[in-house]
């Protein structure tokens, strides 16, 4: 077995945090886990990709077409990433464009949202949610990678038990925090169950 | 803390070496932070601190003023017996270099590890210098880890290596095994506390006589180190079948181990971990056993050259491939695609290699929004002439690079700023403003001022004293308050410091301040001679950790008339236009820092209510 995902996003939204919960809850599964992440300058604004990959793999880095699923935080950050998920992969991205800077004084563009999506839907399957609304509902926009770590464990991707993943989220964060994050990663799997079955 | 507990745990790379010299109970660990070697320091710097809460730290560990200075240090633990760690990222070890190679001539006592954290691709570098070369110019063992796993296992053999030889040794991590997680099995660990003595007498006094007797014995020691490298259970074989050889290291063996897996090759890899010396009889074995070969390797054809040196000295006929076969390069870093790829050209197999980028809008990093540089930087733009010269140094605030800000035009390396701001203000006629971070001013910039004040270069230099080393991750340096055990220690005042060696025209200013910053600026200029402007105001990042309530900033839409000067010259990217085309400032990134109001030159900005 070897399966592996992509969370991407922006310096700051909490990917890390993200990657680093789903590479714990995994060992804690029983699963071989590798990860990479860019520290840095990526943080600053920048994007930021993680590897999360388990299962029977040595290398945390990842090929084109080879991932099950990309987790963007972020519409851009999906497309940054897409050639690297299969065709019958999923996109599980958020729908909230963060503008970078530069495009703001005209340098660079940022395209259509509508035609990132687009993009997408035609190298494989495209699972959009508002994780920004969700967060806000669940108590705060910080809650975000919790409500992309609920609605990616709704995919059925990485055999890990809801129990498992809700613990090491409960370890990662002080406990004042522990019940927004149990609602976020709630909203995060309801969005996906209401969209259907599709995996 | 993760790190400290037992069975198996999810590990960083650099928080499995940490690990490591924990379990091997080290004495003395030093460092000059620096992408991607930072997080392995950071996780001792964390431990000290914590541990020392409840009583005394089991181990000394210091953020040191630069490389040469951390090398030192940890060279004088060990000769009194002590087991220590140095690490840096891999341009660090230029800055050690000239201790690192009179050091292996005198070699070491207590085992001694030092760290070098490459980064092929310069994901966050000036450079991708490969410094496995530093193994063969100084003559000192080096380790590859692949993973976590042996990140941890190699740090522990290191220290053992280096005490069996009395010779440092150098392991080489690069970002992909360095920022990488995995699976690392903890094994109990090992703390105690303790006090070396040195034992004068030894040959440690490199004058030409000892030198000359020193560097015979060095090459007699790496003799036994070639005997271990051969002995070495991280230099390993792994049979597949067939009769073609794979031989690979570091990032490149994760890549064709799980290549062999996936395209179901038939090959024996040797995986090399001990990688200086090389393990010369296994490779003869493994050569004569093998019709043809590949080494896969990053950057330099380090290994190849060897290799096929081995072979031509052995008389041995296999085929050897390396840089230039496929798609393998001698720049940048391997990725799966390029390894899997050339793979299938080597054992002839359909394959398509259709890169592994894709266009996108780039999303480079940028200032935060409140940071105090930019404030400094928009001050320094109001005022320079157009064709002022801006030399720059390494931090946060190279990020003066992108527009609108243009503030940077020379670098070469830390402390460059004022250096090449000496030559500028000598070759030509144009301004010259230099720019240097706090920490890098105590790394390198020092010295490089003392020859400015001593010639009298005519510019101007600008320290930006943001309270830290931000870049690499908020670090001590010898300007705050506690050191990296969260000791008090003794704060240089770089005011004093300045003057002190004799710069006449010295300003301190808030950049938050524009009118005043921009005044200084002028007054610094104008000045015939050395200028220092010390524009000091704590990195925001700092400021959110401690002022919890903020206030927050908007535009008055009423009196906004859309000049976008906000937006085009000043650019905190907490601006942005919304679908009306209004200006707006995002709420959740505002720090309320308090700048912009100064440059709306119709007053529309102000704290929202
Ligand atoms: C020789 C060397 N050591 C370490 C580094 C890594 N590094 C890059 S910037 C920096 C320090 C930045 O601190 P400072 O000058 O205070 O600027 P700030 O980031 O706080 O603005 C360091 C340590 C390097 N590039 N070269
Ligand atoms: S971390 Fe600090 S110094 Fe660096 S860009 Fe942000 S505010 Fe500026
Ligand atoms: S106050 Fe103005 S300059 Fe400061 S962070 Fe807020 S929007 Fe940016």
């Amino acid at each position: 077995m070897k399966k592996s995902v992509i969370i991407a996003g922006v310096g700051g939204q909490g990917v890390i945090t993200a990657a680093n919960i789903l590479a714990r809850a995994s060992l804690k599964a029983g699963h071989n886990v590798v990860t990479s992440e860019l520290h840095g300058m990526a943080q600053r604004g920048g994007n930021v990709e993680c590897n999360v990959r388990i299962g029977n793999v040595y290398s945390p880095m990842v090929r084109r077409e080879s991932v099950e699923a990309i987790i963007s935080f972020e519409p851009l950050e999906a497309l940054r990433n897409l050639h690297k998920v299969k065709r019958d992969g999923v996109v599980l991205t958020d729908v909230n464009p963060i503008i970078p800077p530069l495009i703001s004084l005209g340098i660079g563009d940022y395209p259509p949202v509508e035609k990132i999506f687009e993009e997408i839907e035609e190298h494989c399957t495209l699972i959009k949610i508002n994780a920004d609304e969700l967060a806000r509902k669940a108590g705060s926009i910080l809650t975000k990678n919790i409500v992309m770590l609920g609605a990616f464990h709704a995919l059925g991707i990485f055999p890990i038990e809801e129990e498992t993943l809700l613990e090491t989220i409960r370890e990662s964060f002080h406990e004042r925090y522990a019940e927004a994050n149990a609602m976020a990663f709630k909203l995060g799997k309801e969005a996906i169950e209401s969209v259907g079955d599709m995996h | 803390m993760e790190l400290l507990g037992e069975g198996k745990k999810v590990l960083l790379g650099n928080e499995a070496i940490a690990r490591g010299a924990l379990e091997a109970d080290v004495d003395v660990a030093t460092t000059y932070p620096g992408t991607p070697s930072s997080e392995i320091a950071d996780s001792l710097s964390a431990v000290a601190r914590k541990m020392g809460e409840k009583g005394e730290a089991p181990f000394y560990f210091q953020y040191s003023v630069n490389e040469k200075v951390a090398l030192e240090f940890a060279a004088a633990a060990s000769h009194a017996g002590l087991r220590a760690l140095t690490c840096m990222k891999h341009v660090g070890v230029n800055v050690a270099s000239d201790a690192l190679m009179t050091y292996a001539y005198i070699g070491c006592r207590g085992g001694h590890v030092i760290v070098t954290a490459d980064d092929p691709s310069c994901h966050s570098s000036q450079n991708e210098q490969d410094n496995r070369y530093y193994a063969r110019f100084a003559s000192l063992p080096m380790l590859e880890p692949s993973s976590p796993q042996e990140a941890k296992e190699m740090t522990i053999e290191a220290f053992e290596i280096s005490e069996k030889l009395e010779l440092p040794v150098l392991l080489r991590t690069t970002t992909r095994i360095s920022h990488a997680r995995g699976v690392v099995e903890l094994k109990p660990l090992k703390m105690t506390s303790k006090k070396g003595k040195f034992e004068k007498g030894g040959l440690t006094v490199t004058v030409p006589e000892v030198a000359r007797k020193l560097h015979p014995m060095l090459l007699e020691k790496m003799e036994r180190a070639r005997e271990l490298s051969n002995g070495s259970r991280f230099n390993f074989i792994e049979d597949f079948g067939g009769e073609d050889g794979i031989i690979a290291s570091g990032a490149a063996y994760n890549y064709a181990r799980e290549a062999v897996d996936d395209m179901g090759l038939k090959c024996r890899i040797f995986k090399i971990g001990m990688s200086y010396p090389l393990p010369e009889k296994k490779i003869i074995d493994f050569l004569k056993e093998c019709r043809r070969v590949i080494i896969l390797e990053e950057l330099e054809p380090i290994m190849e050259r060897e290799i096929r040196e081995i072979a031509q000295r052995n008389d041995i006929g296999v085929e050897i491939y390396g840089k230039g076969f496929g798609k393998l390069e001698r720049y940048y870093e391997y990725t799966p695609d390029i390894v899997y790829a050339t793979l299938a050209e080597f054992f002839n197999l359909e394959w398509k290699y259709e890169g592994d980028v894709r266009e996108a809008a780039p999303r480079p990093p940028v200032l935060c929004p409140g940071c105090p540089h930019r404030a400094t930087y928009y001050a320094v733009k109001k005022v320079a002439p157009k064709d002022t010269i801006y030399p720059t140094d390494i931090g946060c605030y190279t990020l003066g690079l992108l527009p609108p800000y243009k503030t940077a035009d020379f670098l070469l390396c830390m402390g460059s700023s004022i250096g090449s701001g000496c030559g500028f203000a000598y070759s030509t006629e144009q301004k010259v403003v230099a720019f240097i971070g706090d920490s890098t001013f105590y790394h390198a910039g020092l010295p490089a001022l003392v020859n400015a004040v001593h010639h009298n270069h005519n510019f101007v230099v600008v320290i930006l004293d943001n309270f830290t080393t931000a870049m690499t991750g908020h670090q001590p340096h010898p300007g705050t308050l506690l050191d990296g055990m969260g000791y008090e220690a003794v704060p240089m005042d770089i005011e004093k410091v300045v003057r002190g060696i004799g710069v006449k025209h010295v300003e301190v200013v808030d950049p938050r301040n524009l009118q005043e910053t921009m005044e200084a600026m002028r007054r610094a200029m104008d000045f015939e001679g050395l200028s220092v402007v010390i524009s000091r105001a704590p990195c925001i990042l700092l400021k959110s950790k401690t002022k919890k309530e903020r206030e927050i900033y908007q535009i008055n839409q009423e009196k906004c008339r859309k000049c976008d000067v906000c937006i085009t010259r000043f650019a905190c990217p907490a601006f942005y236009h919304d679908e009306g085309g209004n200006v707006r400032i995002n709420e959740a990134l505002c720090t309320g820092c308090g700048v912009c109001p100064q440059i709306c030159p119709f007053d529309a900005i102000e704290v929202k209510k």
